[in-house]
């Protein structure tokens, strides 16, 4: 029987070594993965490369991985927030690299890497500073530079409702960058809120399916950023 | 001009949002950017629909929730909280710039630092040392969406002039603009540079010129007039 539930966050990540490139979902806090970014902390693992959307707010989940010295690289589109200062820090001593992408252009190269697609001519950035050092083409008299794929070693990505095949369903805007991240990774690690049998989700209303899906784990009640951050909590 | 100036004369924000909304179509999607473009969402015209896109993931967003009953997860691009309205649905974020890069958004409203006469757009970097570059989807957006609105200032608050003949802080996208909205004007991206088609009322075009950093056209009998009401 196929069954990719895992027993704990800890044993989920557990397969993730040091030097691996990561994606990691959420659009700030809202569908971040924050009990596998926190077993992820308790690992130790280092010399990590992160995709992600932003860097973390506070002192928990993305922002406390960040802090812990764990992480060699950010490529991320928005690294500032109200509340970011473990990031601004490390990036000011030089601890931490930051490639900045446009958020459309980061999600393609996600997209394209899990689609096998291995590089792609976009309008997107052409005439600005992103675009130095890039090809640039002419189609219809028009600019396009040319953005590689992005794949990665894992993904962790949190949905709302999964079967142990790994078919997912995601709660509203939490979706953000979870269904394209799912396919652009060698491992994909999910935490779900609930896991049901299989065909307890329509296969019509699948949002991800489960050939994308590698580990599962059930995180019944997350812990949320914004509480965390309000009662002045860190991690660990 | 001095800060009493610049709080008496002219449009206000709340005004200068509805302004824009005049010029959107009904059945428009719009993608509206963080801070004074979200204003236009309270000002559309009698008679009009206009369906908001929001590049997390959601077409269909509606007003800010009642305190108390925000969800946790359905926030906009601002990370704020919202709601939803009826025939709204969720994306990936791939199909959401997909909308938007597609070209199948038809106007989005953005805020700027600079603006060219040539419709270059500059918001999202002084390019200051030391400073955090954060970009998001302005370049996207500005690169994708038919209709490209600037909702600004007319000048920064030490005075000097936002539209210009070239920016100087480094672009989010090259002829990009349609339309710029200020506090003082409406002002079009034309084959000529800045074309003037109405100023706010009390608002004179040689107070918009010696505010300009660029020759500004006046091609339009209509702005003296309005300028009088």
């Amino acid at each position: 029987m196929i069954d990719k539930t895992i027993a704990s966050p800890a044993e989920a990540v557990s397969v993730i070594g040091p030097g691996s490139v990561i994606l990691i979902g959420g659009f700030g806090e809202v569908g971040s993965p924050i009990e596998l970014i926190h077993a992820l902390i308790d690992q130790g693992t280092r010399d990590l490369t992160i995709v992600n959307n932003n860097c973390g707010n506070g002192e928990v989940g993305l922002a406390a991985l960040i802090g812990s010295g764990q992480v060699r690289k950010m490529i991320c589109s928005y690294p500032r927030s109200s509340n970011s200062r473990l990031f601004t820090e490390a990036y000011r001593a030089g601890k931490v690299e930051l490639e900045l992408v446009p958020q459309g252009t980061l999600a393609e190269r996600i997209r394209a890497g899990g689609a096998g697609i291995r590089a792609f001519y976009t309008p997107t950035a052409a005439g600005t500073p992103l675009a130095k050092g890039k090809e640039v083409r002419t189609f219809d008299g028009c600019e396009y530079v040319l953005e590689s794929w992005l794949k990665a070693d894992f993904s962790l990505v949190m949905c709302h409702t999964a079967d142990r095949m790994g078919n997912l369903t995601y709660s509203k805007t939490g979706r953000n960058f979870g269904p394209i991240m799912c396919t652009a990774a060698r491992t994909t690690i999910v935490q779900a809120r609930l896991i049901v049998e299989p065909g307890g989700i329509d296969p019509e209303h699948v949002v991800t399916p489960g050939i994308f899906v590698d580990r599962i784990v059930q995180v019944a009640e997350p812990l949320r950023e914004a509480e965390l951050i309000a009662q002045g909590k860190r991690y660990p | 001009m001095n800060q009493e100036n610049s709080k008496t004369l002219g449009w206000t924000r709340e005004q200068m949002a509805a302004r824009a909304a005049q010029d959107i179509p009904h059945g428009s999607y719009v993608n509206l950017g963080i801070g004074i473009p979200e204003l236009v969402a309270q000002f559309v015209p009698e008679g009009r629909e206009f369906i908001y896109h929001t590049e997390n993931g959601l077409l269909g967003m509606g007003p800010s929730p009642e305190p108390g009953s925000e969800d946790p997860d359905l926030i906009n691009a601002g990370k704020r909280s919202v709601t939803l309205l009826p025939g709204a649905s969720f994306f990936h974020h791939a199909d959401s710039f997909t909308m938007i890069r597609g070209g199948h958004l038809d106007v989005c409203v953005l805020g700027a630092m600079q603006v060219s006469a040539r419709g270059d757009l500059a918001n999202w970097s002084t390019g200051a040392p030391g400073a955090i570059p954060a970009v998001g989807g302005a370049m996207d957006l500005v690169a994708g969406v038919k209709t490209v609105l600037v909702l600004t200032q007319h000048v920064t608050k030490e005075g000097e002039p936002k539209l210009v003949e070239d920016c100087s802080f480094p672009l989010t996208g090259r002829g990009v603009v349609s339309r710029v909205y200020t506090d003082l004007c409406v002002i079009e991206i034309s084959p000529v540079g800045f074309r003037l088609i109405e100023t706010a009322p009390g608002i004179t075009v040689d107070y918009v010129r010696e505010r300009t950093g660029a020759p500004l056209n006046v091609v339009s009998p209509e702005v003296d007039h309005a300028s009088e009401e």
